[in-house]
């Protein structure tokens, strides 16, 4: 099974946990990314994934990699939604399994932070007055608007 | 040279088509994105931010040669 998978349907986030148990960890860590119902200040519906994924798995699998061999974590995996989502559904799972709780707790939040930032994965909102944007895609009309990615 | 380019998310729906075949000159990914933008003047409006090239993610100012496949991403906001 990969360490990074993008999928289509509902994440069963106990049976994720589950898929991670190793009797010498001492220490599990999982983050979940939830649907919630606003974002600056517009109420949200419902959330839309778009994943280029030939390439966003073969840059989470590297992710993953980077976080074992840096923290020097037992065990990580996560999974991440396409399609679309209503609110309070699981977008992102990251699990990391350790012998000791120190190195799990740093080594979730760097996945997680990569995964943000470097996979090809685009968010559209869908918002109760109708209107749906690509997130921080819009903001690039700004004058002068610039990415540091 | 013959390039395919390929446009995702808000990039599709400014430029209108997800791929096309382009006949083009441009020496980087900059100057492609560029001459695309001139085609699809939805896509002015928008400063890209990642680019790949035959599916390997690079700098924009790769050299582009006849035959490639230019993938045009527009800031990601996965999580």
């Amino acid at each position: 099974m990969s360490d990074f998978r993008i999928v289509a349907e509902a994440i069963d986030c106990a049976a994720f946990r589950d898929s991670l148990v190793d009797r010498g960890c001492g220490g599990y860590v999982q983050f979940e990314g939830w649907v919630r119902d606003h974002n600056e200040s517009r109420e949200v519906l419902r959330l839309e994934y778009e994943v280029y994924e030939p390439l966003a798995i073969r840059e989470g699998e590297r992710i993953i990699r980077e976080a074992i061999e840096r923290f020097g974590v037992q065990r990580a995996r996560a999974l991440h939604r396409s399609g679309l989502l209503d609110l309070t559904d699981v977008a992102v799972v990251v699990g990391v399994a350790s012998p000791h709780r120190g190195e799990a707790f740093a080594a979730c939040r760097y996945i997680i932070d990569e995964i943000k930032h470097r996979l090809p994965i685009w968010k559209k909102e869908h918002y109760a007055d109708g209107d749906a944007h690509w997130v921080r895609c819009d903001h690039c009309a700004a004058p002068g608007h610039e990415h540091s990615l | 040279m013959k390039l395919r380019v390929s446009y995702f998310a808000a990039f599709r729906e400014a430029a209108g088509v997800s791929s096309e075949r382009v006949e083009s000159g441009a020496a980087t990914a900059t100057a492609l994105f560029a001459e695309c933008a001139e085609r699809h003047p939805g896509l002015q409006r928008y400063t890209a931010s990642l680019v790949a090239i035959n599916e390997e993610m690079t700098g924009w100012d790769a050299a582009l040669a006849d035959g490639d496949e230019v993938l045009f991403f527009p800031p990601v906001a996965g999580g």
